[in-house]
């Protein structure tokens, strides 16, 4: 200990310490991160894989670059995880149908195997979020938990209603209804688009199956209250009382005065 | 009372039993009077002329659903776990005074039907005021005598935007609960008092405890009570006044042209009523409004997407989403003297608002002092022979719709997949331009109109046929109009401007040189009316379609 303090003042200690910083808070990412990716679970085979790069080679190289190291035109799936490219080719986002502030949904281009194969290849050049397994897909979590957190973490941009909202010069965040769990789930861990990374140790394992059993028990439940307007809030109700509303109205004032002019 | 019988006259004895009692009723409150005289008083029949009519209608369903909804609201902040039926909330912490909303919502038999009765009839409320604040507008209906009624009108819209305020944020919902923050940060932003205000209006810092039941008393009791008042005054006035009508044959300023209340107009009336009711009805059958359990329970840290008030709240949302809160390098938030001065959101939230309420109020009266018309009115203008009047009340309905898409500025973006941000900056544009190029266009199409009128007046209706004369000469036929739809046409106020004149002194001040200036403006550009002269000589070259023209050269003044 006396000799720690009597060299504090070398002149290498600055380094020393910059650099046991470095490692510290480095150290403590790297443990934070594999809290996302363990769990690799779902077993692709070196065929898949193999497949997996053909693919990738005729349809996704242009941009991503060969061995998916990234070009100017679209950034490096190096480490992105099997959960990443099945969110985006599995909702048809990629391949991309045209540059612009965000990739559209779209019908997939490539059909389930294909997409397997795709996710093998991008998995196996290094380790990411997975695909998520049956358990947390299940639908049977908290909807009650599920809803605060989604209100706390995701109506900001998705809306209370998960009926959408608008994000800066011309992104946004999208509807969720007719999203499947096991997409939603993958958006949250991967963080496509604009979307922010929701790690496992911001919400948990649990907490995400709650968020998925509440988004799929509200579009169950549909809409107590009879057409929902887009569940869009006040703008669409008021739309529709200035238009249909005061219409029906109007239409029936004409009749009413309409024998005497 | 009017029916007092005389000592030397037999006393009056119905036949029928039904009779005996009506007429012992009449002799004691005199009902047969009131109604001789209300039943013939005239109502001139136009669709326009029943909005009011819808607004108070719309009123009386508020009254009849909101006395439902209080027997279950309770409109405490004590805080509660929901044990409702709506799953998705089970066991959620909220507010009591959520929780009774979701109560009534799923647990009350027919209380969602009530909840969405109540909240579609409160939105067509605001709405038929407006519109028919409009219509009183661009007919010049508000000149004298009705200045004071137009006012009355003009508190009424404040009075139901109150109204509907208050009742929004009742439900304690997010939705609501972000309405209420807006509110809490525009009297915040309010130099030096604003910060106490705050605190006083919610006792204590936002949201507290206090806030729900306060608006609660405000929005059973002391809201619809004014309201109430202002609807007296306003019927009241109406029957003083008398209603106005559209120029026609056979109507001038001293008589109304109409069907009699009743029994005719009664019975339309009372349907009237019915018919609102129903639409209301089927409305809240089946559409959705307000769906609280979407929200979730009101806490100040969650905000979601599309969160905006009610539509009439819309325009002062909109104005604070336009502003910048940095105009190149200048910061709109100032510090002064250790104060934060909290621009970038007190001028949006009270300044256009202020513009539109003050514009309103006072324009009979700038009106009437540009056009020193001291003349009582009872038979409307059409928009277009008022181009300038038209014109000024379009700048200010573009401004306000403007500030009013802005509200929706978000939903524009994501449903035309166009740049949130691009969308602001064309409001933002249109904020300062929309309203001049509305002035300038309406002007232009009513002069125009007044135009087409002028010529049709003159030379008849074009029928289309083509006929050709024995030397070669083609020419289309035009069917002369009947007298009755003549009249329409010429029979209007064309005033030219008024130049300024001394005062009692001899003098013209400065005052009114301004004046006839305005004067100038208003009525520079006129067509005047096809006077009986043009007519006659229209109509006696009219077999060789000699044209007569437009009368421009010979402006005059016609009445």
């Amino acid at each position: 200990m006396k000799a720690l303090s009597q060299k504090r003042r070398h002149p290498l200690a600055a380094i020393a310490l910059l650099l046991m910083g470095l490692l510290v808070s480095g150290g403590l990412y790297a443990v934070a991160t594999t809290v996302n990716q363990a769990k690799a679970t779902t077993s692709f085979s070196a065929n898949d894989a193999e497949e997996g790069g053909k693919l990738f080679a005729a349809n996704c190289a242009t941009c991503h670059g060969m061995g998916a190291s990234g070009s100017k035109d679209g950034p490096s799936l190096v480490g992105v995880g099997a959960a990443a490219v099945d969110f985006q080719v599995g909702t048809g986002r990629m391949p991309m149908q045209m540059n612009g502030p965000q990739a559209y949904k779209k019908p997939a281009q490539f059909n389930d195997e294909q997409t397997h194969q795709l996710s093998a290849y991008v998995a196996s050049l290094g380790p990411g979020p997975s695909i998520p397994e049956a358990g947390v897909l299940d639908e049977k979590g908290d909807a009650a938990n599920g809803g605060e957190l989604f209100r706390t973490n995701c109506a900001m941009c998705h809306n209370a209603a998960a009926a959408g909202g608008a994000l800066t010069r011309g992104k946004f965040a999208p509807a969720l209804a007719d999203v499947s769990g096991k997409h939603i789930y993958e958006a949250m861990v991967t963080g496509p688009q604009n979307m922010p990374v929701f790690s496992d140790a911001n919400i948990g394992p649990e907490g995400k199956r709650d968020i998925i059993t509440f988004l799929k028990q509200i579009e169950a439940n549909g809409s107590p209250g009879g057409a929902d307007l887009g569940a869009l809030g006040p703008v669409s109700e008021g739309l529709f009382v200035w238009i249909a509303g005061l219409g029906v109205i109007i239409a029936f004032t004409i009749w009413l005065t309409s024998r005497t002019s | 009372m009017s029916a007092t019988s005389t000592p030397n006259a037999p006393a009056f004895v119905a036949k029928t039993k039904g009779g005996r009692i009506t007429n012992f009723v009449d002799e004691r409150v005199g009902g047969s009077g009131i109604l001789r005289e209300f039943g013939r008083k005239v109502f001139p029949d136009h669709w326009s002329f029943m909005f009011g009519e819808v607004a108070l209608y719309s009123f009386v369903i508020l009254l009849l659903s909101g006395t439902f909804l209080t027997f279950f609201f309770d409109p405490s902040m004590a805080e509660t776990r929901y044990a409702g039926s709506y799953t998705p909330l089970k066991n959620v912490e909220m507010s009591v005074a959520y929780s009774s909303s979701l109560d009534i919502s799923f647990d009350v038999r027919g209380g969602l039907f009530m909840r969405q009765v109540h909240h579609w009839s409160a939105l067509l409320f605001v709405a038929s005021v407006s519109v028919h604040m409009l219509r009183v507008f661009f007919t010049g209906a508000f000149r004298k005598p009705r200045e004071m009624n137009w006012v009355v009108g003009g508190v009424l819209l404040i009075l139901s935007m109150a109204a509907g305020f208050t009742g929004y944020s009742l439900p304690d919902d997010l939705l609501s609960g972000n309405g209420l923050r807006i509110i809490d940060g525009v009297i915040k932003s309010i130099p030096v008092i604003g910060t106490y205000t705050s605190f006083f209006l919610f006792g204590g810092e936002f949201p507290g405890t206090a806030i729900i039941g306060r608006l609660y008393m405000l929005h059973i009791l002391l809201v619809p009570a004014l309201i109430l008042l202002m609807i007296v005054l306003h019927l009241f006035m109406v029957v003083v006044h008398k209603h106005t009508q559209y120029p026609g044959p056979g109507r001038n300023d001293g008589n109304v042209v109409g069907y009699p209340l009743g029994p005719v107009y009664a019975a339309k009336a009372g349907g009237f009523f019915f018919i609102v009711f129903g639409v209301v009805a089927l409305m809240a059958g089946f559409f959705t409004i307000n769906p609280i359990w979407n929200y979730g329970p009101y806490d100040p840290s969650p905000v979601s997407a599309g969160t905006q008030p009610d539509w009439y709240i819309g325009f002062v949302d909109g104005a604070l989403r336009l502003m910048p809160g940095i105009i190149g390098d200048w910061k709109v938030e100032q510090i002064w003297f250790g104060h934060v001065f909290t621009f970038n959101v007190l001028l949006p939230a009270l300044v256009p608002a202020g513009i539109i309420f003050t514009v309103l109020f006072t324009y009979p009266w700038i009106e009437r002092w540009i056009t020193k018309d001291n003349r009582e009115h009872h038979v409307l203008d059409r928009p277009r022979n008022a181009p300038t009047r038209t014109a000024i009340g379009m700048a200010g309905f573009v401004w306000y719709c403007v500030m009013w898409a802005a509200a929706g500025s978000d939903l524009i973006a994501t449903h035309f997949h166009v740049s949130l941000n691009d969308v602001t900056y064309w409001l933002r544009a249109l904020f300062f331009v929309g309203p001049v190029i509305a002035f300038i266009v309406t002007k232009r199409v009513a002069l125009a109109l007044q135009r087409k009128d002028r010529e049709i007046a003159l030379h008849g209706r074009e029928t289309g046929r083509i006929v050709r004369l024995p030397h070669g000469e083609f020419i289309e036929v035009h069917a002369p109009l009947d007298e009755y739809k003549r009249y329409k046409l010429v029979g209007f106020e064309s005033p030219s401007p008024l130049p300024a004149e001394p005062n009692a002194h001899g003098v013209v001040d400065k005052k009114e040189k301004r004046r006839a200036k305005l004067s100038q403006w208003f009525f520079e550009d006129r067509v005047a009316p096809a006077t009986p002269a043009e007519l006659a000589a229209a109509h006696g070259h009219h077999g060789t379609h000699e044209a007569v023209e437009a009368g421009d050269s010979q402006k005059t003044l016609s009445h």
